[in-house]
């Protein structure tokens, strides 16, 4: 974590396809991710409206700011702020060798289930986070389904306390 | 449970990509879960201004192992409004402690939507809502729109407002019955079906069928209004108007459905905005936070409605809130009749909306956009885009991240149940067993879009 917090009026805005400027784009390092999101937090965007995760793998040539590096996963916040009727976006680039990223539980607790189901789909890691299991799939599944080298069709049901054809 | 699952960021080790053993789903004996995971079962989601947890064991509910009785309520419970599984601590009849546990209707639609062109985009995202399909449909189109940059015809608008209005109002409807059932007043039930029978017949008419309607698409809607429309409409309008009175008489004075109702489930304003809690939820403790009235999309500006608001944040709040909310949609719906414009019911781009089937026989170019449309289907910009609604629920949020192509490179849906279930440890906990049922009820998780 960076000893400088970003002020939120710092945020690189990027141009946003919403339409009528409903929300503001920003690309956000991963090791400042939590102090850019505590000092909006401070600034009063109250709640966290959607976390979810993307994986760029089939896609790396996706068009960034410049000095944005991209990296295969890539962590979206949405921000809401209902005092100033504003909307917020980060984006964050998350490597692949080392897919995590700060939890924001103690922060929004209501980003705990948004995160685990990105953990759950996307196989992405959030430090900090109070119980980082499967949401969505059963506990013994094998692998992150929304990762674009998933494959389809590989295995057709899984259940409980049976091994897969694997 | 083993003791990689509470890394700090200090100590994380470097986790292998394919590494995929995680914890287990189900809630523990106290002496087996961690204080931060205690503090989340038992609902202590405010921080204080500086950032530590509130000490779990300073609520007071703190007991030894041997007190407390772990039980499983669910998938199967019939008032679990669907496969919600709960796990719960009990002392006595006391809840203490709460775990919700999903994903027993997951059929992963956000992947099969990377593998669907954004034209067929609307018959995936329709099923996961069941309750209310024409909301998923309205988003997703919206979301697409935004990225291609059309602008769709007034009619179009107001057909999808009209259309959206009406299944509030069957929605809600649905939730009246199916919470008046929990709570032991089985005539509320069938009259709110009753109700709903109507409006579900006027979508059939127009659509094609009841549910999964696959009518709002990127461009536009797929037909128009069927001919006296406007009579059918005006029969609704009537009748549900008329009925929501009966419902209130039915109910409102009932001194036992009164008695379930006051005072459990409490919830407050601070507590929503940290769960991120949305729709009824967040109305009945107090904050006026509608999308169609603060973020207005559609032509939600140019009509007339009240938002309704709660006090106490209880479940009576949220019946009161549902039920005014029919009102307020009817009357939306009137004034959508009356001001409804004429014109085309989508957009005449060639590259966006499939040509009327009667130029196909005489126009070379129809006919290959025609197949163009069906085959390929169009081609959106890159970008990515967030476009929330007001559904029924909640913030009804599509996340769309496109490469250029025809297919969504990725479609997030934010599910309102999803995040409004994160409520249920604070609202059962303290509360009697019995009162849990009711709790579910209010918060009217619709199972479909929870596990999508």
């Amino acid at each position: 974590m960076t000893s400088v917090i970003t002020p939120p009026a710092a945020l690189e805005p990027y141009p946003s396809t919403d339409g009528v400027g409903v929300a503001t784009i920003a690309f956000v390092p991963r090791s400042d991710f939590r102090a850019v999101v505590a000092a909006l937090k401070a600034d009063g965007f109250e709640m966290a409206a959607d976390l979810c995760a993307v994986d760029y793998l089939t896609f790396p040539t996706r068009s960034l700011p410049v000095g944005v590096v991209g990296e295969r996963f890539e962590v979206v916040l949405n921000l809401l702020s209902m005092s100033k009727r504003q909307r917020v976006r980060l984006r964050v680039q998350v490597p692949a060798a080392d897919p995590v990223v700060d939890s924001l539980y103690d922060l929004y607790p209501g980003t705990e289930a948004m995160e685990r189901e990105a953990f759950d789909l996307l196989g992405v890691r959030f430090a900090g986070h109070p119980d980082l299991s499967r949401i969505l799939l059963p506990e013994e599944w094998e692998g992150h389904p929304l990762r674009k080298d998933y494959g389809i069709g590989r295995v057709p049901v899984q259940f409980k306390s049976t091994p897969g054809p694997r | 449970m083993d003791e990689t699952k509470n890394v700090t960021a200090v100590e994380r080790p470097l986790w292998p990509t394919e590494e995929t053993s995680e914890g287990s789903q189900e809630l523990f004996e106290r002496s087996k879960t961690s204080p931060e995971e205690l503090g989340r079962e038992v609902g202590a989601v405010l921080r204080l201004p500086e950032g530590p947890i509130i000490d779990p064991t300073q609520i007071d509910i703190e007991r030894s192992d041997d007190e407390t009785m772990i039980i499983n309520m669910g998938p199967q419970h019939p008032s679990t409004h669907g496969v919600l599984r709960l796990m719960l601590e009990l002392d006595g009849e006391v809840v203490l402690r709460t775990k919700p546990i999903i994903g027993y209707l997951h059929t992963g639609m956000e992947k099969q939507a990377e593998d669907l062109a954004f034209i067929q985009g609307s018959t995936n995202v329709t099923r996961m809502d069941y309750l209310a399909p024409l909301y998923q449909e309205l988003a997703f189109s919206l979301a697409t729109e935004a990225l291609l940059g059309v602008e769709i015809p007034a009619r179009a608008t107001y057909i999808r407002m009209l259309m959206t209005e009406l299944n509030r109002i069957s929605s809600h409807l649905m939730w009246m019955a199916t919470n008046g059932m929990d709570m032991g007043s089985t005539s509320m039930m069938i009259y709110g079906f009753r109700e709903r029978e109507m409006i579900l017949s006027f979508f059939e008419k127009t659509t094609g069928v009841r549910m999964n309607h696959n009518y709002i698409r990127p461009g536009g809607v797929a037909a128009d209004l069927p001919d006296g429309w406007e009579d059918d409409v005006e029969v609704i309008c009537n009748t549900v108007e008329t009925r929501s009175y009966e419902y209130d008489q039915l109910l409102t004075g009932q001194t036992i459905f009164r008695q379930r109702m006051e005072g459990i489930g409490n919830l407050t304003a601070e507590e929503a905005l940290a769960l991120s809690v949305t729709g009824p939820l967040l109305r009945s403790t107090g904050v006026p936070w509608d999308l169609r009235r603060t973020m207005p999309y559609c032509a939600y500006d140019a009509v007339d409605f009240d938002v309704i608001v709660g006090t106490y944040g209880d479940n009576f709040d949220r019946y009161s809130i549902r039920l005014n909310e029919i009102r307020e949609s009817v009357k939306i719906v009137r004034q959508l009749l009356a001001a409804m414009p004429r014109g085309d019911y989508r957009v005449q781009n060639a590259k966006v909306t499939p040509p009327p089937r009667g130029r196909i026989d005489q126009s070379m170019e129809a006919l290959i956009h025609h197949f163009k449309v069906f085959t390929e289907g169009f081609t959106v910009p890159e970008g990515e885009v967030y476009v929330a609604i007001e559904s029924p629920r909640g913030e009804l949020g599509c996340y769309i991240a496109s490469d250029g192509g025809s297919k969504p490179y990725r479609l997030h849906m934010r599910g309102p149940s999803f995040v409004n279930l994160q409520a249920l440890p604070l609202l059962m906990r303290g509360g009697l067993l019995s009162d849990a049922v009711a709790v579910i009820s209010s918060v009217d998780p619709v199972m479909g879009e929870v596990d999508r």
